[in-house]
C-alpha cells in the first residue's frame, strides 16, 4: 500500500515522510534549538568558561612540568583541550536532549507526522554553533598566551573544521545515550565516566612515550587520540596526514552506527516506525 | 491482520456498543491492553467511535483513558488488541495515523521557550507547510482562539487556560479529521472552563469528530454525543450521557434543617410527595432526596414551609461522576485526591 486514501474523509496519506521533508523539519527543529539557546544563554556557559579556564589553567600548571615551559607546551595542551572541550559539549548534547524529550512538546513531536530523525538531528545541527564557539575561543585564548601554530591560517581553519565535526559526530553516542537512559543526571553520569578515561588516557595533554607500557597501549588504541593526533598534523605542521583520514573515518563509523540506534530507540516510545 | 485477541465483555449498565457495519467508524478498537510491570492500565477495552460524532471516555484518575488514548494516537504501543483509524491500522502504519489525527493533551504540549506565535508557525513547518502559509494559518489560529494580544510572549508566561487554548489551536493545523481531547479543562477554573467548553463547540460545528476523555459527568453531558465509561482499565457502560444519568436518577436534591430535631417529621413529609424515603445524616439536619424530576423540588420546599420547618441550606445537584460509578460499578471511583464534596 503506497498512497492511501480515506474514503470518510478524502485525504491522501503518505506511507512515510520523503528526504526532502526530512530535511525540512531538522531545519525546523536546528532553528527551535537556537531558538531555545539564544533565550537560555546559559546554555553557552560551558563551551565559553571551560576554554578559557582550562587552557589558562592547565597550561600554566603543567606547562613547565611537561613541556619544560609555557609556550612549548602551547602545541600539544591548545589540540588537546580542543578535542577535550568538544567532548564536554557533546556530553551537554545528550543531556540537553534528554531534559528535553521530557517536556509537553515532544508529545506534540511524536504526534505530528515527521521524520523520526529530526527531533534528533535538528538540535544536534544547531549545537554545531556550541562546538565552533568552544573550538574559538580556545584558539584564541592559545594565541593570546603565545600560541603560534606551524600550519598557519590553512591549518587552523581546518583543524578547527576536524574538532567541530568530529564534535558533532561524537554527539550522536551521547544523544543515543538520551534516548536509552531515563533521566539527565544518568546521561551526565554515564558520560563523564565515558568522557574522563577518554581525554585524560590519551595524548591530549602528556606525550605518550612518558606513560608505561600497558597504558601507552590503550592510549594508542583511543580514538581521541587519533582525532588528537590529526588537529596535531594539521594545526601545528599544516599536514593533510592518513592519521586525518582515519580520524574522520573514525568519526563517520561513530554517526553510522549511533545515529540509527539513538532513531530507533527514540521511536521505540512510541509505536514503531 | 491479525487479531491478537477479542476480549468479549460484558458491557454492564445502559446501552451495548452495537454499531452496525455501514456505519463510517472514525475509530474502532477491539480488546485494547496496554500493561505496566504488572499493572494492566488499559484491560481489553472495545470502541467505536462514528464519524462526526462527540465520543466522551469517562471515568476516575487512573482508568487508563489518556493510556488508550495515546495508544489510538501512535504515543504508546498498543500490546495487544487491534485499532483503526478511518480504517487505517494504528501498530502498523504509525505515519499515516498521525496524518489524520490531532492530539491535544493533558499537559499543554506547546513549546516553554517559544512564544505563541512561534509555537504554531514552528508546527505548521513541520506539517509540512511553507513558511509563509504557517504564518498565516499560526495568525487565524491565534486569533479564534483569542490569543492575538498573547501571540508574541513566550509560554512561560501563559495562564493555565491560554497553553490549553494555544494547545488546542496546535492540534488544529492540519485541519485532521479526528481530533483528541484528553482531558481538556482538568485543572482550569470554572470561568476558564466555560470558555474552553465553547471553544470546543465551535470546533464540533465544523464537523470534526471528537475522542474526548473526562473525569466530569457534567463535561461529558455538555459535550459528548455518546459516552463510555471506564473502570480500572476496562469499560463498564456505553451510552448517551442521558441514558447515563437516568441511570443514576437526575439529581438529587439536599437540604439542612435549622431544627435537627425535626428531621425525620421533614423526611416523613418528603417521603409522601416524591414516594421514596430521602437519605439522612441526622446529626447535622441533613437530608439527601433523588429527584425523578428536578421540579419537584419545589414542590418539597413548599411543603416544608407550609410545615413551618426551617432550613438553612437547598440545594440541588446533578449526580456526580463518583455516584454515577457507585450505580454502574457498585464502588466509588478511586480517587487519588477526594475533590467532590457534596455541600
Amino acid at each position: 500500500m503506497s498512497t492511501l486514501i480515506i474514503r470518510a474523509t478524502g485525504r491522501r496519506l503518505s506511507p512515510r515522510p520523503t528526504l526532502r521533508e526530512t530535511v525540512s523539519q531538522t531545519f525546523s527543529m536546528a532553528w527551535r534549538a537556537l531558538k531555545k539557546m539564544l533565550r537560555n544563554p546559559e546554555q553557552f556557559f560551558d563551551v565559553v568558561v571551560q576554554p578559557l579556564l582550562f587552557t589558562a589553567m592547565f597550561t600554566y600548571i603543567f606547562g613547565g612540568a611537561i613541556a619544560g615551559n609555557v609556550k612549548s607546551y602551547l602545541p600539544t595542551i591548545i589540540t588537546g583541550i580542543l578535542a577535550q572541550t568538544s567532548l564536554t559539549a557533546c556530553m551537554a548534547t545528550g543531556t540537553q536532549l534528554r531534559e528535553d524529550m521530557e517536556k509537553g512538546v515532544f508529545d506534540r513531536f511524536r504526534s505530528l507526522p515527521m521524520a523520526r530523525i529530526a527531533p534528533l538531528a535538528g538540535p544536534m545541527a544547531a549545537d554545531l554553533l556550541r562546538y565552533g564557539i568552544a573550538a574559538t575561543l580556545t584558539i584564541i585564548t592559545g594565541t593570546l598566551m603565545g600560541y603560534r601554530p606551524g600550519g598557519g591560517v590553512p591549518g587552523v581553519a581546518a583543524g578547527w573544521t576536524l574538532v567541530v565535526v568530529a564534535g558533532w559526530s561524537l554527539s550522536w553516542i551521547f544523544a543515543w545515550l538520551g534516548t536509552v537512559l531515563r533521566t539527565a543526571q544518568a546521561v551526565q553520569g554515564v558520560g563523564m565516566m565515558i568522557m574522563f578515561p577518554l581525554t585524560f588516557l590519551s595524548n591530549a595533554f602528556v606525550p605518550a612515550a612518558t606513560l608505561p607500557g600497558w597504558l601507552q597501549a590503550f592510549v594508542k588504541v583511543n580514538p581521541v587520540s587519533l582525532v588528537i593526533t590529526a588537529i596535531r598534523d594539521l594545526m601545528n605542521d599544516g599536514a593533510l596526514t592518513a592519521n586525518v583520514g582515519w580520524a574522520l573515518l573514525g568519526c563517520g563509523a561513530v554517526v553510522a552506527i549511533f545515529a540509527p540506534l539513538a532513531v530507533l530507540s527514540y521511536g521505540r516510545r512510541s509505536s514503531a516506525g | 491482520m491479525n487479531l491478537i485477541h477479542t476480549i468479549a465483555r460484558p458491557t454492564a449498565g445502559v446501552a451495548t456498543a452495537g454499531s452496525p457495519p455501514e456505519v463510517d467508524l472514525a475509530v474502532e478498537a477491539t480488546g485494547l491492553v496496554k500493561r505496566f510491570g504488572d499493572v494492566t492500565a488499559v484491560d481489553g477495552i472495545d470502541l467505536a467511535v462514528r464519524t462526526g460524532e462527540v465520543f466522551g471516555v469517562l471515568g476516575p484518575n487512573g482508568a487508563g483513558k489518556t493510556t488508550m488514548l495515546r495508544m489510538l494516537a501512535t504515543l504508546l504501543p498498543i500490546d495487544a488488541g487491534r485499532a483503526c483509524v478511518f480504517g487505517v491500522d494504528v501498530a502498523s502504519q504509525p505515519h499515516q495515523i498521525r496524518q489524520l489525527v490531532g492530539v491535544t493533551g493533558q499537559y499543554a504540549s506547546v513549546d516553554e521557550n517559544l512564544t505563541a506565535a512561534e509555537n504554531l508557525w514552528l508546527f505548521g513547518r513541520l506539517l509540512g507547510l511553507p513558511s509563509k502559509a504557517a504564518k498565516a494559518r499560526a495568525r487565524d489560529l491565534l486569533a479564534r482562539f483569542g490569543l492575538e494580544d498573547a501571540a508574541d510572549r513566550q509560554i512561560k508566561k501563559f495562564s493555565g487556560g491560554m497553553r490549553r487554548r494555544l494547545d488546542l489551536a496546535a492540534s488544529l493545523i492540519s485541519r485532521p479529521p479526528l481530533i483528541f481531547l484528553d482531558e481538556p479543562t482538568t485543572g482550569l477554573d470554572p470561568r476558564t472552563r466555560m470558555q474552553m467548553w465553547d471553544t470546543i463547540r465551535d470546533l464540533i460545528r465544523d464537523g470534526a469528530t471528537v475522542l474526548l476523555t473526562t473525569q466530569y459527568l457534567d463535561e461529558a453531558d455538555q459535550l459528548a454525543d455518546r459516552v463510555a465509561v471506564i473502570d480500572r482499565g476496562r469499560k463498564v457502560a456505553e451510552g448517551t450521557p442521558e441514558e447515563l444519568k437516568t441511570s443514576v436518577g437526575n439529581s438529587t436534591l439536599y437540604v439542612r434543617l435549622t431544627d435537627t430535631d425535626r428531621t425525620g417529621e421533614a423526611a416523613a413529609l418528603a417521603q409522601r410527595i416524591l414516594g421514596e424515603a430521602p437519605a439522612l445524616t441526622p446529626e447535622a439536619g441533613g437530608m439527601s432526596i433523588a429527584l425523578p424530576d428536578p421540579n419537584r423540588a419545589g414542590d418539597v420546599l413548599i411543603a416544608l414551609r407550609t410545615a413551618d420547618i426551617g432550613i438553612s441550606t437547598a440545594a440541588v445537584r446533578q449526580p456526580t461522576l463518583d455516584e454515577v460509578f457507585l450505580a454502574i460499578t457498585g464502588h466509588h471511583a478511586d480517587h487519588t485526591t477526594d475533590i467532590e464534596d457534596p455541600r
